[in-house]
């Protein structure tokens, strides 16, 4: 169920970034689809009654959530992070080309 | 030498930080440490041929290390990421004098290869993930290098298409980890192995492999996904143009998709079928689309998919004879189209325009120029005895092997239409009768022509490596045996500490 609901918020965010004419809009959808993965990858790492990853004396660390999924999350929130400072700043400095974010009226390439 | 493979990332990674801290007062450093760099790393590549070897970084062992692993295929890449890259910081040194800030260049031009030898060497998915994922900023960025409405625009097409094929990659990473509960390439491929026939057909590896396809073929412009290729590697400045469409839709699209699904995966009918299909449509789609182009730059890179489609196509014959020609033709096609980017590049240096209506009669004016952009376009348009004819050759003759012959034929055609595009550029740019406005044009500065005479040479040597065998030319071949050597397994490899 966890699952489906995170494909349904990856979709959204594919949404948005598909069908919206605005930059910042386009933007927001892309950061949601990146949220939506990262939640994605935690419930792979999540199991129900999972131990806290640290290993120590009389703990069965078989029982333990996975903490690679983890690491990989953190990792990914960094990278995202770049990516959305990227397009950000794209954003912006399209906004100061053409005085709007309407990417109807950014038309020099096509074809 | 074993114990020199991080420094294919280390060095180019470290020079990527300290051009911007130390060249702020001092101007020479950036043209200085970005050739020093590159010339470093082309013939410490030229050392891993023949290597077959995993590396433990750190020596924390498989479960929790970090790998990098070098065998024939990661050798053909690194030579050519780096050999090209020589050829561009060698053409930047007077080339980026056109723009402001050289350090923010070579800084992340640094960067882009850092990555690029990263995802060739690294041994597991999430590290060529992160790997890609600085590769392509650090091409956004270049892309938008030049901030005019155009560059901006494309490298927004760029960065959002780009951001929603890492999305699908990461999912795909996601999905795979949770069947088989491991990064590590060699790993995954077992498990898979050990899952059998109805295991790897399950539903979640094979949404999984679908991701991959789509994610990865939007990084390598396969046909259903270019649109935006034609926009952002034209909009770049020259030698970053070249970079792109020589070597990072290779690197990070069709070496990756090579590697899932020969060495990960595990091949099948279906699959190579796809590929093979894809490969058609982008040659085709791609070299119609060209014909019709006057920009220089973006009529080359239209030619920069249909060409990656001959290379799609014959690593989906999945015959060893169709994987040699398809790995011989990316390594020929990364010389050729970074020399035909450098020549576009250095007619906008010296005449500021990339317009084929307005230039004309160059080959009187800039002699280095047209002759090496002569070499490079008889290349490409599969002239003998050029590279570029050797490699299309084989890749024809192994679709008759393989009894596709509508392959075969698209191959042939395609090729005539390349044959087309460039007499195209040779005629308007530089046989026409010279015009008015062409008459002050000088020749480019000597390392932009170093440069160009450098990558025309290596097209007529490369031709030579059929001279080892025709169905065997050397270091492919190596490359070759990686890819057929099917799923990896941990009992053939070599661990190095």
């Amino acid at each position: 169920m966890a699952y489906a609901l995170c494909f349904v918020l990856i979709a959204i965010g594919l949404y948005g970034a598909v069908i919206k004419k605005n930059l910042v809009k386009i933007v927001m959808g892309l950061a949601i689809m990146e949220y939506a993965i990262n939640l994605l990858l935690v419930l792979i790492g999540f199991r129900y009654g999972g131990l806290v990853p640290i290993a120590g004396k009389g703990v069965d660390i078989s029982k333990a959530v996975d903490p690679l999924m983890h690491s990989v999350v953190l990792t990914a929130i960094v990278i995202n992070l770049g990516m959305l400072l990227i397009l950000v700043a794209l954003a912006i400095r399209l906004y100061e080309r053409y005085g709007t974010f309407d990417i109807t009226e950014m038309r020099r390439l096509k074809g | 030498m074993q114990d020199l493979i991080p420094l294919f990332v280390l060095i180019p990674l470290g020079a990527a930080f300290f051009i911007p801290i130390v060249s702020l007062k001092l101007k020479w450093v950036p043209d200085v440490v970005g050739n020093a760099v590159m010339a470093v790393l082309a013939p410490m590549a030229l050392m891993t041929i023949g290597m077959q070897t995993v590396y433990d970084v750190g020596g924390l062992g498989r479960q929790m290390g970090i790998e990098l692993r070098v065998d024939g295929l990661t050798s053909l890449l690194l030579i050519t990421v780096n050999t090209i890259g020589l050829a561009m910081t060698m053409y930047s040194v007077n080339y980026m004098s056109r723009y402001t800030s050289k350090l923010r260049y070579y800084s992340l031009l640094m960067g882009l290869v850092a990555a690029l030898n990263g995802v060739v060497l690294s041994g597991d998915v999430f590290n060529l993930y992160i790997f890609m994922e600085i590769a392509a900023v650090c091409s956004y960025a270049l892309v938008a290098f030049g901030t005019d409405s155009d560059e901006l625009e494309a490298a927004f097409k760029y960065a959002v298409l780009g951001t929603v094929a890492s999305g699908f990659i990461l999912i795909g990473i996601a999905l795979t980890y949770g069947m088989v509960g491991s990064l590590n390439m060699t790993q995954i491929a077992e498990r898979i192995g050990s899952l059998g026939a109805a295991g790897a057909h399950s539903r979640p590896l094979q949404f999984a492999l679908v991701l991959f396809l789509c994610g990865f073929g939007l990084k390598a412009a396969l046909v259903p996904f270019h649109a935006w290729l034609p926009d952002a590697h034209p909009s770049a400045p020259a030698p970053v143009s070249a970079m792109l469409s020589g070597v990072v839709i290779k690197a990070i699209g069709i070496y990756v998709i090579a590697r899932i699904v020969f060495n990960i995966f595990g091949v099948s009918q279906e699959l190579l079928q796809i590929l093979r299909w894809m490969g058609i449509a982008s040659m085709i789609t791609g070299g119609l689309l060209a014909l019709g182009q006057w920009d220089m730059k973006r009529l080359f890179a239209y030619s920069s998919i249909s060409q990656v489609g001959y290379v799609v196509l014959g690593l989906g014959l999945g015959t060893p004879l169709g994987i040699i020609g398809g790995l011989f033709h990316l390594m020929n096609h990364s010389v050729i189209k970074s020399l035909l980017f450098l020549n576009a590049g250095a007619v906008e240096y010296a005449t500021d325009t990339r317009d084929l209506h307005r230039l004309g009669g160059l080959n009187q004016k800039m002699p280095v120029t047209a002759n090496t952009s002569m070499v490079a376009s008889l290349s490409i348009a599969g002239i003998p005895p050029l590279n570029g004819f050797w490699s299309k050759l084989i890749i024809v003759v192994a679709c008759i092997q393989g009894h596709n012959y509508f392959a075969a034929l698209a191959a042939v055609l395609m090729s005539l239409v390349t044959l087309a595009i460039v007499l195209k550029v040779q005629k308007y740019a530089f046989f026409d009768s010279a015009k008015q406005a062409m008459a002050a044009v000088v020749e480019v500065p000597l390392l932009m022509r170093c440069a160009m005479i450098m990558l025309a040479v290596l097209c007529v040597v490369m031709a030579l490596l059929v001279a080892s065998g025709f169905t065997s030319p050397f270091i492919v071949t190596d490359a070759a045996h990686a890819l057929l050597a099917g799923r990896f397994a941990s009992s053939t490899e070599i661990i190095m500490p």
